[in-house]
């Protein structure tokens, strides 16, 4: 060692010490990759904001408040084309979070099942389960929203000819019409009722934990939850005076009138979302399930736990982290997929957005608008995954 | 010890069991895997209703009653519509896609052309085979003449403009030669982009690294439709005054980068499986570091990634149907297209172009993900346990 140690570096360093020391190679090569970015970051700026120039198009977010002036067939929030472009944008990007919403939750029952499906003894169930997976994992999202948009829900009468369904509903093909339920006084009884139930049943949940850590006594608490978290809206909406009437959609010479209306493109889009990622989220549940190991389950009946005992509280826990993360992304891939809406002219973000765009002329500034929107929901989620995956990790020596 | 209580000691001989179901034959397999338990009973029975409720409708409405030959609509219209088929007729109106085949393939490319696409997917076929088979030799040139040399003439042959070549422009591409075309493209630049973007991300150097990270997760936190959007409106606006840029390869760009943002991410979790001695292996024999990228790590890194790379390529394949929303006519928007055609306007017309496209897609899509699970077994190494 004191061998090596002692040797003085020599005192002026030629040009090709500088070459091979990786260090001074480090910093020049990232000084030349941060200027070219510099020059060609410089070089867009300076060719956008002269095309800018000369398409006579103002910078800024200041169209926002412009009037919109179009129409869009189904918001949340209340909106006429009077409303600003801000406003259009934003009942754009609330249609995209329901569908993404509603979508997650089908998709995930669905994948369930077909994913538990491909793994069942029944030859038959696993059969047919592969064909569903191998179907819809294998052809683009975009000709499944065709599909339901043009093949099925295009193949449903005309308005005049309607189907009629329980309920005083009509389907046709401008949608379903069904009975649009008004809220009379007192309804603001119900949503706390929900939430109170939420909340208490979380705090027994946690309650029963705590007591069964401490003494090994069960509780019911899953059927306690649910009692209240079903029961307690239901005791309020009878004691604030069942504060309901129903909106009926009245079948007029062309038109149906009244009552609320589920757009086709709406459902297309949807089911499409739905059925595709149902067959990714298959997979991810197979794999999960597959990953662990068969010792598990033996140990788990070796000790004397029932077959549905394993499943509960052996395999699935340890399933679900393998499962989580690749599950998420698949959320994450539907809400990014729901931009395949504006295709059929469903209005949600992208939809609203290219026509905000289109008519205003503000390319960079609606671009923006969907990065930033797209983004900031990739980023909470990741968060939550980051967090979710340190308290599942497992806990090692 | 000896003083434990014993619960439980059963003091009598239990009932001999019935023999084994003989599980050779065709009843005890029926037994075994699908009538296992009163559940599976029921799933059966079910699974055969289903199958019973759907499966003759659909290959009558597919096959049977399907109209297979005819000049225009009135082929596939029932009589009240002005056709001639009887008024209880639903079937496929495969006619349509008959007479559309060509279209559906290369667009509107001028008829007396066609050769040249068709040259082109003979020449991919002659240098893809052989690179897929894993027995042939010089897989180097084969790579070198599909990706470098292939390209170039493809280009010259489809384009025209050149050697006596009609000139073709992209507007009147179309069909599955697009398709097709973008899909190459686009794996043929996320490959090598994606391991670049991969291995600036597992950089020492900060500045790249950021870079890296920036793009990656940008392109893959939002959604293709807004990258092509992008790369629509706002390519022409990035470039000086008076340049334009073509819309088909605007399109390029933009799947390009989205695929190869995502390759970066399957190539990174190759690399991040390469043990640390690997790495140090290579340093300790004086390797650069190319040679140990090139050497040691790729060839490693990207055999355990390829089920994820063939994953990639099949969702880039898909991914390029979304063009036809920003305007070009790939497979799914030629068909689309072929909906408003007075010729073969009928309520069973885009039910069954859009399955035929369906069946195209899932050809592909299906065949790699085959292949991907034949090289898997034929690399694999007997590093698993």
């Amino acid at each position: 060692m004191t061998d090596h140690a002692v040797t003085a570096p020599p005192a002026g360093r030629t040009l090709a010490s500088y070459i091979y020391d990786p260090k001074f190679r480090g910093l020049f090569f990232q000084a030349l990759t941060l200027a070219i970015v510099l020059i060609v970051g410089w070089w867009i700026f300076d060719n956008t904001t002269e095309n800018l120039r000369r398409a006579n198009t103002a910078s800024g977010y200041g169209f926002l408040s412009g009037r919109a002036g179009f129409d869009i067939g189904q918001t949340l929030i209340p909106y006429t084309s009077d409303s600003t472009y801000g406003r259009a944008i934003l009942v754009g990007f609330l249609n995209t979070l329901l569908v993404a919403f509603l979508g997650i939750i089908t998709a995930t029952i669905i994948g369930f099942i077909i994913g538990i499906g491909r793994l069942s003894h029944n030859w038959l169930i696993a059969k047919l389960c592969t064909v569903y997976v191998e179907i819809f994992r294998n052809i683009p999202v975009l000709l499944i929203i065709f599909f339901w948009y043009k093949g099925v829900l295009g193949a449903l009468p005309q308005v005049r000819e309607s189907l009629e369904l329980p309920f005083s509903s009509y389907l046709n093909n401008r949608g379903l019409a069904f009975p649009k339920p008004i809220w009379g006084d007192g309804a603001i009884l119900i949503p706390i009722a929900l939430v109170i139930g939420i909340v208490a049943a979380l705090a027994i949940a946690r309650w029963a934990k705590a007591r069964q850590a401490a003494t090994g006594q069960q509780f019911r608490t899953v059927s306690t939850g649910l009692a209240l978290i079903v029961g307690l809206p239901v005791l309020a909406f009878f004691l604030a005076g069942m504060p309901l009437t129903f909106d009926y959609p009245v079948a007029g010479r062309f038109n149906l009138t009244g009552g609320g209306n589920i757009a086709p493109e709406f459902v297309a889009l949807y089911l499409a979302l739905s059925f595709y990622t149902a067959s990714f989220i298959a997979e991810t549940i197979r794999a999960g399930i597959k990953g662990v190991p068969k010792g598990q389950s033996e140990a788990a009946g070796a000790l004397g736990l029932q077959p549905s005992k394993i499943t509960r509280l052996v395999v699935v826990p340890q399933a679900l982290r393998i499962i989580i993360p690749p599950l998420t992304s698949q959320y994450l891939n539907l809400t990014k997929n729901s931009s395949l809406g504006v295709a059929v002219g469903f209005p949600e973000l992208v939809s609203t957005g290219g026509t905000t765009m289109n008519q205003t002329g503000q390319a960079v500034e609606v671009v923006s608008i969907w990065l930033v929107v797209y983004l900031s929901i990739s980023i909470a989620t990741s968060l939550f995954m980051n967090w979710f995956n340190a308290k599942m990790a497992l806990v090692e020596r | 010890m000896s003083t434990q209580e014993i619960g439980f000691v059963r003091a009598d001989l239990l009932p001999p069991r019935p023999a084994p179901q003989r599980s050779g034959s065709a009843i005890g397999w029926i037994r075994a895997n699908l009538l296992a338990t009163p559940m599976d009973v029921v799933l059966t029975v079910l699974a055969v209703a289903l199958l019973l409720w759907s499966v003759p409708g659909m290959l009558s409405w597919l096959f049977f009653e399907a109209v297979w030959s005819g000049e225009n609509r009135e082929a596939c219209l029932t009589m009240a519509q002005g056709g001639v088929q009887p008024d209880s007729w639903n079937g496929a109106c495969w006619a349509f896609v008959g007479d559309r085949f060509q279209q559906f393939m290369f667009g509107r490319y001028p008829i007396e052309e066609r050769w040249r696409p068709i040259l082109v997917t003979v020449m991919f076929i002659g240098l893809l085979a052989p690179i897929l088979t894993p027995r042939l030799p010089y897989k180097g040139w084969n790579a070198l003449a599909l990706f470098v040399v292939f390209p170039i003439l493809a280009f010259f042959l489809l384009h025209g403009g050149t050697f006596g070549l009609e000139r073709v422009e992209t507007p009147l591409w179309g069909g599955l030669m697009v398709t097709l075309i973008l899909s190459f493209v686009g794996i043929a630049v996320s490959l090598p982009v994606g391991i670049l973007l991969a291995l600036g991300r597992k950089s020492d150097l900060p500045v790249i690294r950021l870079f890296c990270v920036t793009f990656i997760e940008v392109i893959r936190g939002v959604p293709l439709i807004t990258v092509l959007f992008m790369a629509n409106v706002m390519l022409p606006l990035f470039l000086p005054t008076g340049w334009t840029i073509d819309n088909f390869l605007r399109a390029l760009v933009g799947v390009a980068l989205f695929a190869s943002a995502y390759m970066a991410e399957v190539v990174r979790g190759g690399l991040q499986a390469i043990p640390k001695g690997q790495y140090e292996g290579a340093d300790s024999l004086g390797l650069s570091y190319w040679q140990k990228i090139r050497l040691i790590i790729m060839p490693q890194a990207l055999k355990l990634v390829i089920p994820g790379i063939v994953n990639t390529f099949i969702g880039l394949f898909k991914d390029t149907s979304l063009v036809s929303i920003i305007g070009m006519f790939d497979l799914l928007g030629i068909v689309r297209l072929n909906f408003t055609d007075t010729d073969w306007i009928t309520p069973v017309t885009p039910i069954t172009g859009l399955i035929f496209a369906g069946f195209i897609f899932w050809l592909f899509c299906f065949g790699m993900s085959r292949y991907s699970a034949f090289m898997e077994s034929h690399l694999e190494t007997g590093h698993k346990r």
